[in-house]
């Protein structure tokens, strides 16, 4: 790799860890929804995104059926889809290392990637590389460090991590409501899933929801 | 919960998540391009994320229940608007919501 501005690395680098840290609580919120030590690791190895790891064991963790937990977790993942077709073209790597460029493929390393714009194309590589990296080496570490707590915790709901899942949710949602018309389809969202709750098995209302997503987005603004 | 459905759960996540990715890095730009489709996407993240902040805080199983839960998110939602940190909302709702439990 060419010279990385001191710039592009510390952007890299504070995301990583920040971010990084939230593995402690998916870590948690998964050994509370049942999963183990290992699976929760394996998750974090192997799934490595976010918003669906949490939607996952959530759904599990509310009693819903396996083919919810993963519809829900799918359906969350399809904007990596359009992040990887944004980078694709910036990275230009086949085999093996595509393979990698897949995995790494989230927000961060792309919102870094895209932010490095205005010092060049090296600059937004080595951003999304540091990135993707950083993020994987912290939120692994960090999952082990929240599931092997939560393991050692016992009853959720005696330490609160049955609280912490949803606040965990709404901080991961909170930044993204930058209008009011996000804001509406987000309350529109909560009073859908609730309203549908008793008509439905569970962890079906939370997939229901994206209808609400279809509504909003059907027609330009 | 067994450990069929959490192996399930866990292999299939993972396949699929992967798998988009590598779709995203493998088609031609514009087949994912198609306005509609970007629009929804944009907003599948917050309907779901805000349905699960539902279900994991006002239900269990089936029915809406108020309990414990969701004075931690209510602290949550305080704790944002103060513009604390993730780590502190997280932690902030733990403490209240244990603190009620065990009152409880």
């Amino acid at each position: 790799m060419p010279k990385v501005s001191k710039n592009t690395v510390r952007d890299s680098l504070s995301v990583s860890l920040t971010v990084g840290a939230y593995g402690v609580a998916f870590g948690a919120a998964s050994v509370a929804a049942g999963f183990s030590v290992l699976q929760s690791c394996l998750f974090s190895l192997l799934t490595f995104t976010g918003a669906s790891q949490f939607a996952a064991v959530g759904v599990v963790g509310s009693g819903g059926a396996a083919i919810s937990a993963v519809a829900a977790a799918t359906m969350l993942g399809t904007r990596n889809a359009l992040y990887a077709m944004q980078m694709a073209p910036l990275l230009r790597v086949r085999g093996l290392r595509r393979v990698a460029a897949a995995h790494l493929t989230i927000d961060e390393s792309t919102g870094v990637a895209l932010s490095q714009a205005p010092r060049g194309t090296a600059a937004m590589r080595a951003g999304f590389w540091l990135t993707g990296s950083g993020v994987y080496l912290f939120w692994n570490v960090f999952t082990l460090l929240g599931a092997v707590g939560a393991k050692a915790l016992g009853n959720p709901a005696s330490w609160g991590l049955d609280a912490a899942v949803p606040a965990a949710f709404l901080g991961l949602v909170w930044p993204r409501l930058e209008t009011t018309f996000l804001r509406v389809v987000a309350a529109s969202s909560m009073v859908f899933a609730l309203v549908i709750t008793p008509w439905l098995p569970a962890g079906l209302p939370i997939i229901a929801s994206a209808l609400v997503a279809v509504a909003f987005g059907w027609r330009p603004r | 919960m067994n450990s069929v459905t959490t192996w399930t759960v866990l292999i299939a996540t993972s396949g699929l998540c992967f798998a988009i990715k590598m779709v995203g890095h493998s088609v031609p730009e514009r087949w994912l391009a198609h306005p509609r489709l970007q629009r929804i996407n944009a907003l599948v993240p917050i309907a779901l994320l805000s349905a699960l902040i539902v279900a994991q805080g006002l239900v269990v199983h089936t029915r809406v229940v108020i309990d414990h839960r969701l004075a931690g998110l209510a602290v949550a939602l305080a704790a944002l608007f103060a513009r604390a940190p993730f780590p502190v909302v997280v932690v902030a709702a733990a403490v209240t919501s244990a603190i009620v439990y065990h009152l409880h």
